[in-house]
């Protein structure tokens, strides 16, 4: 990332709302010139609207869009330095992949355009499919096509809805990579909309998540998996598991918490909710930290580690890991995914365990929401 | 990335048919068209040939003699009236375009929930039979109705009347009554054939033009019309063949002077009862049509849009 703003995209109270429906609240966000941005949520919370408000092809209600120091909140779209690669690609039935490509720089009125063109089709590897109609070509080529014809313009900032949706899922995962490859070699910002938490994770350096018309959490992938503030955050990005727990003491920089009669440690740090003695808090941990040993094997655990008791309900060997549901005093179905190193043959479902993972995994969330948040949205992936 | 996905590759050789029972249905399914076409296009087509090279007299009856004269006599008698078909036709066709297409442009983009009720009014002068809603622009268009009043008060009487298609303070009998009336009940069918390949166009296709710096009317220029072109091509075509063969325009709406060869057809067969004649015009009009139409689709390049 580099100190020109020229390419910043900053959103300063922005909404959209169409009649009594409010589909993005003011909002306020800020891409950094160079940078991987990622929309993530489900259909419907807002995140192509907002995208369609940066392109111009939305008229924001409230706010303003700017584009490093241009206020581009009442310019049409043609004349926003920015483009799209649309979720159906939109390519023009009736032009060859040459005169898509080229269709931008002909509409600024640059004459000589063969050899930009031939170069942005050897980029996406389409040098040979130049005189091909788009009917002509695979899906992953068109998505290539509507990708070269956006960047051929040297937009500030390329926007992506769903580019890759409606492809297969061994040709998305290869498109991700192409994409970032892509970014990187020609350093434009790339706004990205996406309902695929991990074509999100892997591709973004920063990423947005929405619900209902509002950011709930914005940062790394990792900040955001590691440290989820609220439980949509928690459940739309992977699995989460959520014990109601009651603050019980402080010793240092944790706070002893009360859960099913055994005791919890949760650093302080990791809780976004107030810590007061007797209030409730939900800990949250992620199914891969922890591990899972028989009841008889229970004095085997190191102190200082957080644990509970449970009996196995489920288990699904699935290759890599073996993912087990517990039923706990605490929680009814708590899911831990185990690697298969050493596969221990007394874990079947009906045996008694104990769960135990390291406390400085654990992580607090206001108890007052709704458990299963974005747990639905999730299963629609 | 190495590994490029290829191109979908053509359509394979079609897979041998399963069971050789079905091999006739389709056959069977076809009968009745085919009966249909036999009897009522291709007998009185043959039937019509013979005539346009017999010679002879309604008292003495009719005889083949190959007698091709006839075509060429024809021809050089009534070419005025093929060329003004040609003419008028063709004006109406261009007037059907200009006013059709907004028209198309509208219902398919703009109308919104009031799509199916222009599309009604569109299709609601065919509850009415052609024959008095013509008659009906003979009142409209009556010498001294408002319609002439208002043309007059505007001075549009004076432009027509210099280009040659008015006279005087007349509309009605005149060539532009004619193209008004060709134009009125032809409309519709330039109309259905715009909204529908208009309808088709993704409007993804105008944000993504409008996303790649074209303004509105570059988007309409280069990517909206050239995608209704096969709705152009089409509409044109069913506006401008019945336009050239028609006779109650002409007939109802216009005079003398403002015969086409539709009309000339009418009287050869029904009062004059000169049937070659009569027959080898109608060659000389559907062989005129069917080599306009040929050029124009080719020149129209719209073969990969359909």
């Amino acid at each position: 990332m580099t100190n020109d703003t020229s390419g910043d995209v900053r959103l300063s109270g922005i909404a959209k709302t169409y009649g009594s429906f409010t589909a993005v609240h003011p909002l306020d966000l800020t891409v950094p010139q160079g940078s991987f941005f990622a929309l993530l949520g489900a259909s419907g919370c807002g995140k192509t609207t907002t995208l369609r408000m940066i392109a111009g092809l939305e008229e924001p209600s409230a706010g303003t869009v700017h584009l490093g120091d241009q206020d581009v909140t009442a310019l049409p779209p043609y004349k926003r330095p920015v483009n799209t690669v649309f979720q159906s690609y939109a390519l023009f039935p009736h032009l060859d992949i040459f005169e898509n490509v080229a269709f931008g720089l002909r509409r600024r009125g640059i004459k000589s355009v063969k050899k930009q063109v031939g170069d942005m089709l050897d980029l996406v590897q389409l040098g040979e499919q130049a005189r091909k109609k788009p009917h002509q070509l695979s899906g992953g080529q068109q998505q290539r096509v509507a990708v070269a014809r956006a960047l051929i313009n040297h937009p500030k900032v390329l926007l992506l809805d769903e580019p890759l949706g409606a492809l297969d899922l061994k040709l998305r995962r290869q498109m991700q990579l192409e994409l970032k490859r892509i970014q990187t070699e020609v350093g434009i910002t790339f706004v990205h909309v996406t309902h695929d938490q991990e074509e999100a994770m892997t591709m973004a350096d920063t990423v947005a998540v929405m619900n209902a018309g509002r950011v709930e959490q914005l940062g790394s992938p990792t900040d955001l998996y590691e440290n989820p503030r609220t439980t949509f955050v928690a459940n739309f990005l992977g699995t989460s598991n959520f014990i109601e727990a009651e603050v019980d003491s402080k010793s240092g920089d944790d706070v002893v918490l009360k859960a099913g009669g055994g005791k919890l440690l949760l650093p302080g740090a990791r809780c976004s909710a107030p810590t007061t003695t007797g209030g409730k808090v939900l800990v949250g941990v992620r199914p891969e930290k922890i591990s899972l040993v028989p009841a008889e094997e229970a004095g085997e655990i190191p102190e200082g580690r957080n644990r509970i008791t449970g009996r196995i309900a489920d288990s699904s060997f699935i290759g890599v890991s073996t993912q087990y549901v517990v039923d706990s005093p605490v929680c009814p179905d708590f899911e831990v995914y185990a690697q298969n190193i050493d596969r221990d043959t007394r874990l079947v479902p009906g045996a008694e365990v104990v769960l135990h993972w390291n406390p400085a995994h654990t992580f607090g969330l206001d108890a007052s929401q709704d458990i299963d948040a974005g747990t639905e949205e999730e299963a629609v992936v | 990335m190495a590994t490029v996905t290829e191109a979908p590759p053509l359509a394979p050789e079609q897979p041998k048919p399963p069971r050789k029972r079905g091999r006739w249905t389709p056959y069977w399914l076809l009968l009745p068209g085919i009966l249909w076409l036999l009897i009522f296009f291709a007998m009185p087509m043959i039937y019509q040939a013979s005539t346009s090279v017999q010679t002879g007299s309604l008292e003495e009856g009719y005889k083949v003699t190959w007698h091709f004269a006839t075509y060429w006599d024809a021809l050089s008698e009534y070419y005025p009236q093929f060329l003004r078909s040609v003419l008028y036709a063709g004006s109406a066709t261009i007037l059907c375009l200009l006013l059709g297409y907004p028209l198309a442009y509208l219902i398919a983009f703009r109308a919104g929930r009031w799509r199916n009720l222009i599309m009604i009014l569109v299709i609601a002068p065919f509850f009415t039979s052609f024959l008095i809603r013509t008659l009906a622009w003979k009142t409209i268009l009556a010498d001294g109705g408002p319609v002439v009043g208002a043309l007059n008060t505007l001075h549009v009487l004076d432009v027509t009347t210099w280009l040659g298609m008015t006279e005087g303070d007349r509309v009605l009998a005149t060539p532009l009554a004619v193209v008004c009336g060709l134009t009125y009940n032809f409309l519709p069918f330039m109309v259905l054939p715009l909204y529908t390949s208009l309808e088709r166009i993704d409007p993804r296709l105008h944000e993504a033009a409008n996303d790649l710096y074209a303004k509105p009317t570059t988007v309409f220029r280069r990517v909206t019309f050239p995608l209704s072109m096969p709705g152009v091509v089409s509409g044109t075509l069913l506006t401008f063949i019945p336009a050239a063969g028609d006779y109650v325009n002409a007939d109802l709406l216009g005079s003398t002077d403002t015969r086409m060869v539709g009309n000339v057809i009418q009287t050869q067969f029904l009062r004059i009862l000169d049937y070659p004649t009569a027959a080898a015009l109608s060659f000389i009009l559907m062989a005129a049509i069917l080599v306009m139409v040929t050029v124009y689709i080719r020149r129209s390049g719209t073969e990969d849009l359909v």
